[in-house]
């Protein structure tokens, strides 16, 4: 079976509606497991004391925040060039999940900021690009609302979204190559000698996955959304042609 | 209840914003998605079609 069957929006329909309950269930495990481990299982660190525990919910919502915005940029370009109507639809499904997730980064480590470098904001270059990175994802929701023909919504949130990826790469790696501002180094590297130790880290790297998971999840399910919402409106569309 | 030590505030308000906002994400997201079908099943049974995914 060929990926691009999906593309078909009844195929991905059918596809969603059966994955749905399996991919929520195991959204829910891996988040419970993650979070009830990191907050009540693992100790306190010896220089950021309890606030270390906020790394489980900074880190993954951070890491999901720049990559839904590369989602997006994926299935932007199949909009693009290939005219599936359900790439460019899972492109604004993903929009709003990727805003509430940069929210959440952007709220905690403010709040983590606060005690651990005196201040709930610095204009540090990493902060300042996650802060544009959310703005891009409300103006890409917005876009999508304020035009009524959803092709031409398609393309110009296609063209917006190529704009943003600048600043979702800067916000993915200006922590390994900024070297100025407040903001550390990645907690999370494929070298373990970089890595936070064990003790945080297998509780984050189930974070983690919840976190994806939970991603994958919403987006399917508001992915089957639009496209119902899209034939709807054809529907009645068509209505008010016979009716007139 | 875990000692969060001087610290607790700023953790509780960040994990209590995380669910808060999780969780509105995926009741909007359901609840939008039961209106979004229910509506389109009422379309399609108007036009005497099955429901199509």
């Amino acid at each position: 079976m060929s990926f691009w069957e999906f593309a078909n929006p009844v195929r991905f329909n059918r596809l969603a509606t059966r994955t749905l309950p399996w991919l929520a269930g195991a959204t829910a495990l891996c988040l419970g497991i993650g979070l009830i481990w990191g907050f009540f299982f693992t100790p306190d660190d010896y220089q950021q004391g309890s606030t270390v525990k906020i790394i489980y919910i900074h880190v993954p919502s951070a890491m999901m925040a720049i990559n839904a915005w590369f989602m997006m940029f994926a299935t932007s370009l199949v909009w693009l060039i290939r005219r599936h109507h359900v790439s460019a639809l899972a492109a604004r499904a993903a929009a709003p999940i990727g805003a509430v997730m940069t929210l959440i980064a952007l709220f905690t480590g403010a709040i983590w900021g606060q005690p651990m470098w005196g201040t709930y904001w610095e204009w540090d270059p990493r902060l300042t690009s996650f802060m544009v990175l959310f703005i891009f994802y409300l103006g890409y929701i917005a876009l999508w609302e304020a035009i009524e023909d959803p092709d031409k919504a398609a393309d110009l949130t296609a063209v917006l979204c190529m704009v943003g990826s600048v600043f979702a790469a800067l916000s993915r790696w200006a922590v390994q190559f900024w070297n100025q501002g407040l903001h550390q180094g990645a907690s999370l590297s494929l070298d373990k000698e970089e890595n936070v130790a064990d003790v945080f880290y297998f509780p984050l790297l189930v974070c983690l996955a919840g976190f994806v998971l939970l991603f994958v999840t919403l987006v399917v399910l508001r992915t089957r959304t639009e496209i119902r919402a899209r034939r709807a409106m054809a529907l009645m569309q068509r209505e008010g042609e016979h009716s007139a | 209840m875990i000692d969060l030590g001087p610290y607790g505030f700023y953790v509780l308000s960040a994990y209590g914003v995380t669910l808060t906002l999780i969780a509105a994400l995926v009741l909007q997201s359901v609840r939008r998605s039961e209106k979004v079908r229910i509506e389109l099943e009422a379309l399609e049974a108007r036009r005497g079609r099955t429901p199509r995914g």
